[in-house]
């Protein structure tokens, strides 16, 4: 059991490894000429103009992802669900509750476009 | 007392972890060439020509030249995300690799061991990779907002409005697969396909087409592929969220978008297309049999068709990056809220009523 994770654990530290070795070998053969001109962020050649990450953007971005973590943990639920569809015995009965749950999320859907959560003008 | 059983298997793994990694860190580079010579010849040019025959190493040149570039870290930036950031990015892409199977286990002639052509049969190997792949959006939010660039701020911004949006729809796709196959094991969904390509989840009437639809249209946005390549789109924000990146951390990031190309076109193949399994198969034609039966000869078969099948999902993600034109921003929102969420909703109820 915690043999099959084993891997993914010496899967990053070596990609990780690899990674900095990269680097290392970069910094040794690269040049290092930096000056004001060439370390300003890229504005098509002016000054840039403000800082660009002190929290200003558009708020539908924010809306979209709280809709994702509403959406995401929904689709959570329905891999167990996914995967006990093969017993015959409660099949029946879990696809009638399945139903409800898909409902519930259409309707969170729908209210969410109604809304214009979903449009972006 | 130490198990050498137990040291043995953690030295296998081990191999396999550095020998898979190994080639996904050396595959972008025959990637890129055959990109550019399939976007060449699409376009009725040579593509690649002057680094030795037919340009072949022209990939090698790039390689070199990214190693001796400069390494720019803008001076109102972040430096230390800046720097971490595609790291954070690539790691994933290489993890996720870890659950995916190439071909079946076999015993090993003479010393009757099985040697298993996948690193990891974990059991919740669809939930997994869903999960680890979800986690290089924090490398290109990072180095989005860490180069305090306005371009490469929009660009991740972008990018992972987008990612998540999609996300929803993949990982409704790979609910439809577990539902067909019953398992969240990707061994065990590419053993459920057994026998004959009549038996792949592609073909499991009517939902089958459905989810691999969406599961396509969901990968190409994952990956930021046209037509959804809108967090690096030129024409409105310089490159994206890597404007201010250069030399190898820029490549980092080049790097990771080939390895998650070759990542959705192997999930694509293990999930819908059989995986390892021959379209027809080999095992019930009588002639094969003394061939067939051998199980290390059987699972060389089943590496090859892997790679073919692979193979052609590559090529197909380079022949619509040069066929298909760009969506805008609000369509490409459209498109996986409006249209592929809704569709998936529906088609859990059907596949659910084919099951019961």
């Amino acid at each position: 059991m915690l043999l099959s994770y084993l891997p993914v654990l010496i899967m990053i530290g070596f990609v990780s490894f690899m990674a900095i070795a990269v680097l290392l070998m970069s910094a040794v053969f690269s040049p290092k000429n930096p000056y004001h001109e060439k370390l300003i962020a890229w504005e098509c050649g002016l000054e840039p103009v403000g800082e660009a990450n002190k929290g200003r953007f558009r708020v539908h971005f924010f809306v979209i992802s709280i809709l994702f973590v509403i959406f995401d943990v929904e689709t959570l639920y329905l891999f167990p669900w996914a995967t006990l569809l093969a017993d015959k015995s409660i099949s029946g009965f879990i696809f009638v509750e399945m139903i409800i749950f898909v409902a519930v999320l259409a309707l969170g859907l729908i209210y969410a476009w109604a809304k214009g959560a979903l449009e972006w003008v | 007392m130490i198990d050498l059983n137990l040291v043995i298997e953690v030295l296998i793994i081990i191999f396999k972890v550095v020998f898979v990694t190994m080639v996904l860190f050396s595959l972008p580079m025959p990637l890129t060439w055959i990109e550019r010579k399939v976007a060449g010849h699409m376009q009725a040019r040579l593509g690649p020509w002057r680094v030795g025959p037919h340009g072949l190493l022209q990939p090698l040149a790039d390689t070199i030249k990214l190693l001796l570039k400069e390494d720019i870290v803008p001076e109102n930036a972040d430096k230390f995300l800046f720097k971490l950031a595609p790291i954070i990015s690539m790691v994933p892409a290489f993890a996720v690799f870890v659950a995916i199977p190439v071909g079946d286990s076999f015993k090993i002639p003479f010393i009757e061991k099985t040697f298993t052509l996948y690193i990891s049969d974990m059991n919740v190997g669809i939930l997994y990779v869903l999960a680890i792949g979800g986690l290089s959006i924090y490398g290109i939010i990072l180095g989005g907002w860490a180069s305090n660039s306005k371009y490469s701020l929009l660009g991740g911004l972008r990018s992972a409005a987008q990612m998540i949006s999609y996300e929803v729809a993949l990982s409704f796709a790979a609910i439809g697969v577990v539902m067909m196959t019953n398992s969240l094991s990707l061994v065990d969904m590419v053993r459920a396909q057994d026998g004959g390509f009549w038996h792949w989840n592609i073909l499991y009437l009517p939902v089958g087409p459905v989810w691999f639809a969406v599961f396509f249209i969901a990968a190409l946005a994952e990956i930021n592929r046209v037509p959804f390549d809108l967090p690096e789109d030129e024409g409105t924000l310089a490159a994206g969220y890597h404007t201010e990146y250069s030399g190898m951390r820029f490549s980092f990031f080049m790097l990771t978008e080939y390895v998650a190309m070759v990542t959705a076109s192997a999930l694509a193949v293990v999930m819908f297309f059989g995986g390892w399994n021959a379209p027809i198969d080999f095992r019930t034609i009588e002639i094969l049999t003394p061939i067939t039966s051998v199980s290390w000869i059987y699972s060389c078969f089943g590496l090859f068709w892997f790679t073919v099948k692979v193979s052609f999902f590559i090529y197909l993600f380079m022949w619509i990056r040069f066929t298909l034109p760009r969506y805008r921003y609000d369509q490409l929102m459209t498109v996986g809220w409006k249209i592929l969420i809704p569709i998936c909703l529906g088609a859990i109820l059907v596949t659910g009523f084919m099951r019961i």
